[in-house]
């Protein structure tokens, strides 16, 4: 529980200007952290930049040698007319199927074109989620998520993850608040000064 | 219609090599459609068959003469990425240009012009079909190789980068592979032709096809079922094979749109 995953310090980042932070926190193997903050606070750019996805402008990440990272992102792909499966889906980031949710699990073969929104939000989450990881970064999960995806996911999430650190980015402050072990906060205005 | 001359020996080394073509071109066709490339799939056959054209007025292999200039549009392709479409427009127009003038003001290339717009498999020869065996035995391993990394950076991006995975080798290394035989396939059974087994299978497997392996394989039988018969009935009705190919895939997209209600 006490083993450093990854450690911000002062991380100011976006893209042609910097646009989020300065953040500071650290993640443990084990914990759940949700980074709070109003729309436009730029949560989305500090989630990405924890691998080098943005321009860093100042601060640094420092991450413990080796650590693999998951990221699912907020925006995705269109996938209409590609005949991939949610068992292809799957396989693509190495996430096992058990533990779905029935309700997916029993659909798994069909195409991903067949599914429904919720459905293959939920897919797309777990193939994130479930990735061989040491740390997950979650972007709005419990988007276009129904009641029973949202619930499955909070109770999944607030069972022990021992092995894995995770950050998760959301507007669904029950969500936050049901899952996070720890919250921290994000301003955006201070990275425009 | 006379079918005397399938069993003819002249042309079945033609059809052989068009028939290896007919079943790689759906596969490349495939990634290029999941990558929503499929308009630099008619750029590298333009380009092709500007290539070979010039390769012929030089006094030099038209193969390699195609092949160089798909090369060159694979290059081109991979700098002006963040162009898209855009690129893929402007080296068709260049290609197509260059081509034409070349067909109007120089007689060497007047009839192998034709040849390479009109789809004839006349000037098909041992070379290509070499080509084509040894394009088989390098596109199908490579494919295999490239599959999951294409199919993650696609699905996947941020998740394929955050794994410290740089997407781009890879992907120019897919480019080259597309743009090669693209230009074997431009030289052997022509632009149009070679467009249409690129464009309209992976089409056909993106609504029937149940998974993605099983719309590779569907795609590829597509490609060399309509190829086949194509080639029976431009031989049967003394037709140039290209526009034959061409109609014929584009009435099985109808027929299947029809008796479907969608594609």
């Amino acid at each position: 529980m006490d083993e450093v995953l990854l450690r911000a310090e002062g991380l100011v980042a976006g893209y042609a200007a910097p646009v989020a932070g300065p953040l500071e926190f650290t993640l443990r193997r084990g914990e759940i952290l949700g980074l709070a903050g109003p729309n436009g606070a730029g949560k989305s750019t500090l989630l990405k930049a924890l691998w080098g996805g943005v321009n860093v402008f100042g601060g640094q990440v420092v991450k413990r040698p080796g650590v693999r990272i998951s990221h699912q992102a907020q925006g995705f792909t269109d996938l209409r007319g590609i005949p991939l499966t949610g068992r292809e889906l799957l396989a693509l980031t190495g996430a096992p199927p058990e533990g779905l949710p029935p309700w997916l699990a029993e659909r798994l073969g069909l195409r991903l074109d067949r599914l429904s929104g919720g459905q293959l939000q939920f897919l797309r989450l777990w193939a994130c989620l479930m990735a061989p990881a040491d740390i997950v970064l979650l972007d709005e999960p419990s988007n276009n998520l129904d009641r029973a995806g949202v619930d499955y996911l909070a109770d999944w999430l607030g069972r022990a993850h021992a092995e894995q650190g995770i950050v998760i980015v959301s507007h669904d402050p029950a969500l936050i608040e049901r899952v996070c072990t720890r919250l921290v906060q994000v301003d955006g205005r201070s990275a425009q000064r | 219609m006379s079918l005397d001359l399938l069993f003819d020996p002249l042309f079945r080394l033609p059809f052989l090599t068009g028939l290896l073509l007919a079943g790689l071109l759906p596969l490349i066709g495939m990634y290029l459609r999941l990558r929503g490339e499929w308009l630099a799939a008619l750029a590298f056959a333009q380009m092709a068959s500007a290539g070979a054209l010039v390769a012929m007025v030089m006094d030099g292999p038209m193969l390699l003469g195609g092949a160089l200039a798909a090369l060159l549009a694979a290059f081109v392709k991979g700098l002006m990425a963040r162009a898209g479409a855009h690129a893929y427009a402007l080296m068709m127009l260049f290609a197509w240009g260059a081509g034409v003038l070349l067909v109007a003001n120089h007689p060497l290339a007047e009839q192998a012009g034709h040849a390479l717009f009109d789809g004839q498999l006349y000037f098909t020869g041992e070379a290509h079909l070499a080509a084509s065996v040894v394009a088989w035995g390098v596109a199908l391993p490579l494919l295999w190789w490239l599959n999951r990394s294409l199919l993650l950076a696609h699905v996947f991006p941020e998740f394929h980068r955050a794994r410290g995975l740089d997407p781009r080798p890879r992907l120019m290394v897919f480019d080259l592979l597309a743009g090669m035989i693209i230009a074997l396939a431009t030289v052997s059974i022509g632009v149009m032709a070679a467009f249409a087994l690129v464009f309209v299978p992976p089409l056909v497997a993106s609504r029937f096809g149940r998974s993605w392996r099983a719309g590779l394989v569907l795609a590829a039988v597509v490609g060399m079922l309509g190829y086949s018969a194509a080639f029976v009935l431009s031989l049967g009705f003394d037709q140039p094979f290209g526009p034959v190919c061409a109609l014929l895939l584009v009435g099985l997209v109808v027929v299947l749109s029809v008796k479907s209600d969608r594609l």
